[in-house]
């Protein structure tokens, strides 16, 4: 039982910043802008919430600190793909090649030192309840943001009309701009909202998952959340379950080590990316389902021709 | 006053060539605040990155040698992103061609046969095509994201070769250092003089530049797949299909990235080791940009980017600034080259207001 337990609650705790990063990516690809660098984004958020907390300032402002770092990378993702009518492609990869130089170099004064990890929530009664209260009251307080943050995004992209609009920008900028939308504003929000996620999910790994600094430390964990919303088919349930599974993966290998496997750790190391390969193929055969949430305008530039 | 962006009737060929000249230079004052706020000189570290890796005969040795795998990968790769194919996980297709190769050198009956070096040369090339197929099949055949599957697979190279360093090929003689042992001289590239490191494998380089402007700018299928990856539609009705666009590209981009792995393989490293690529497969997918996709850009861009790996490395010894200031420049130098090609296709007009015409009109 104590087994299960630790494999629960860790899948959770795994899947917590993939959820931040795809679900931010989600709402990005939705306005019909595709930015590649999750990456960089999560790691410059990483560095800056490691850097506030080592500078000693409390765990929610290190937190903030990190979503905006995340969020002025993504500024300039946004002006280049935005304004400057970048292909969108090159313009991610910049990103995700300039995050994690900015982050190593920032990150050159932490030395290896852990720092005191983001508590959790031990709320009274509820954490002792047995079984349910090790399940589900336990978990620090950024587990149950991005819960919430699931539960947000839902409802605003198919319950608001500010969602629909976003929606619309996705599939068809022109007529949106025909309407009299400020297509290029609400993309920058969406570029800048992505970038507070991916930021946040970066702050999630250094001050709470793995509360050190190490260099690149996201380990590809932005291009799962990527591959992510395309398993998810661009709807945010998917994503929920598709980050719990990832997170499962995770874990699995993690006990894998710990119980001494017969087997190399670098293989059990490489099944995360293995199983994005393989749900990637199995998503990806399905071209009718795709093509149904698949934002029609994603990664194409659009320019206002008045 | 006011600006206003409008698009030009025709591409500037003027910005073309001026685009990347200007992000140069936006990117060294940009550095030069940079070392500035660091409380350095700029003008010193620039000097230091920029100039003295250049004032030496080992300078200029280390600055070749690190621009051939660079701009090998790139015009691999630029072939696929000609195609809009986009293949980023070089890295992943060097570090199996390097593996591949050091295997050969490795394990080759014999140790001295002069078959060695073409041997490991086919091996890092089939490997880096091989890592590359299984990207070009799932997209072909099941629609799946290259962009994704090539990083995955960049990952899973790399647990690869820490296996293998780490256990099977480890060298026992190696002070438990996770390393190979060190390959036969056969296997070795020799270097043109003794005192430097740059070798023939340079001449590889050359050959590949060669090829890749044949195929871009003179031959058919070279121009079918540029169609494919400006107007697919077009490109599928005029019957050329989009697979071969993807297999070409990325067997393209994994056999160029092998053969460079094998290349560092067998000539500076001379063993395998976690540590055998600073980022190459990276650093040549903005290598391919700076260039343009056009083999002789890519040239100027892959020593361009050479340059300020060298100088990295230089800085970090000279002054102590982190190696990772790298990458920041690379970052740095692709975001105002991406933002100066708006100007080849837009400019800026300054709108007078109207005020003012109409005072010049009175006075006409």
């Amino acid at each position: 039982m104590d087994l299960f337990i630790a494999i629960f609650t860790g899948t959770v705790i795994a899947a917590t910043p993939l959820i931040f990063a795809a679900l931010g990516e989600l709402v990005v690809e939705k306005s019909g802008v595709l930015n590649l660098g999750i990456e960089g984004m999560m790691l410059m958020g990483a560095a800056l919430a490691f850097w506030a907390v080592t500078a000693g300032y409390p765990m929610p402002v290190a937190i903030l600190a990190g979503a905006l770092a995340g969020a002025a990378a993504s500024l300039l993702f946004g002006v280049l793909a935005l304004t400057f009518l970048t292909n969108q492609y090159a313009a991610g990869l910049a990103l995700a090649i300039f995050g994690s130089g900015v982050s190593a170099f920032l990150g050159r004064g932490f030395g290896s030192e852990p720092i005191e990890a983001l508590r959790r929530l031990d709320i009274p009664v509820l954490s002792d309840l047995p079984l349910i209260g090790p399940l589900l009251f336990r978990f620090d307080p950024m587990v149950y943001l991005a819960l919430l943050m699931f539960v947000a995004i839902s409802w605003f992209l198919y319950r608001t009309k500010a969602g629909l609009v976003l929606r619309t920008i996705g599939e068809s900028p022109q007529t949106s701009h025909a309407i009299g939308y400020p297509v290029i504003r609400i993309r920058y929000m969406a570029v800048l909202f992505g970038g507070l996620m991916a930021g946040l999910a970066g702050a999630y790994l250094s001050v709470a998952y793995t509360p050190l600094w190490v260099e690149n430390m996201t380990a590809g964990k932005g291009w799962i959340a990527l591959a992510l919303v395309v398993f998810a088919t661009w709807r945010p349930l998917r994503i929920l379950l598709g980050a719990w599974l990832f997170g499962g993966m995770t874990i699995l290998q993690l006990q894998g080590q710990a119980l001494g496997l017969d087997v190399p750790s670098e293989l059990l190391s490489a099944l995360p990316y293995l199983a994005t390969i393989i749900v990637l193929v199995l998503i990806s055969r399905n071209r009718q389902m795709l093509a149904l949430h698949f934002p029609a305008s994603l990664a194409k530039p659009f320019r206002p021709t008045s | 006053m006011r600006f206003r962006i409008e698009q030009r009737p025709e591409p500037s060929s003027l910005m073309r060539v001026a685009a990347p000249a200007l992000a140069t230079l936006l990117t060294v004052i940009v550095g030069s605040i940079f070392f500035a706020s660091l409380g350095h000189d700029p003008l010193a570290t620039l000097h230091a990155f920029f100039i003295e890796p250049l004032s030496s005969m080992n300078g200029l040795s280390e600055w070749l040698l690190k621009a051939s795998p660079l701009i090998l990968i790139a015009c691999g790769l630029a072939v696929g992103f000609r195609a809009n194919v986009w293949n980023i996980g070089a890295e992943g297709q060097f570090t199996m061609g390097a593996i591949a190769a050091s295997g050969v050198g490795l394990f080759w009956p014999n140790p001295e046969s002069v078959l060695l070096l073409p041997l490991m040369f086919i091996a890092g090339m089939g490997a880096g095509m091989a890592w590359a197929a299984i990207p070009a099949f799932l997209r072909a055949r099941m629609n799946t994201n290259e962009i994704l599957v090539t990083l995955m697979m960049t990952y899973i190279a790399t647990l690869f070769l820490s296996y293998l360093v780490h256990g099977p090929w480890r060298d026992p003689a190696g002070f438990n250092y996770p390393q190979t042992a060190l390959l036969p001289t056969a296997a070795l590239f020799e270097s043109f003089d003794p005192a430097y490191r740059l070798n023939p494998s340079i001449f590889i380089t050359v050959v590949a530049v060669l090829l890749m402007w044949l195929f871009t700018d003179r031959s058919f299928l070279g121009y079918k797949m540029s169609v494919s990856g400006a107007a697919p539609l077009a490109a599928r009705y005029a019957g050329f299909r989009e697979s071969a666009a993807v297999w070409i590209g990325l067997l393209a981009g994994g056999a160029a990235a092998g053969i460079a792995g094998m290349a560092e393989a067998a000539g500076p490293l001379g063993q395998l080791s976690p540590q055998i690529s600073p980022g190459y497969g990276f650093a040549a997918i903005i290598v391919a940009f700076v260039g343009r996709l056009n083999a002789f850009g890519i040239v100027l861009g892959g020593l361009l980017m050479s340059l300020l790996f060298l100088g990295g490395e230089g800085v970090q010894m000279t002054l102590g600034l982190p190696s990772a200031l790298t990458r920041i420049f690379q970052g740095i130098l692709l975001f105002f080259l991406l933002a100066a090609d708006f100007f080849i296709f837009y400019r800026v007009r300054l709108v007078r207001p109207v005020r003012d015409t109409h005072a010049l009109e009175t006075a006409r």
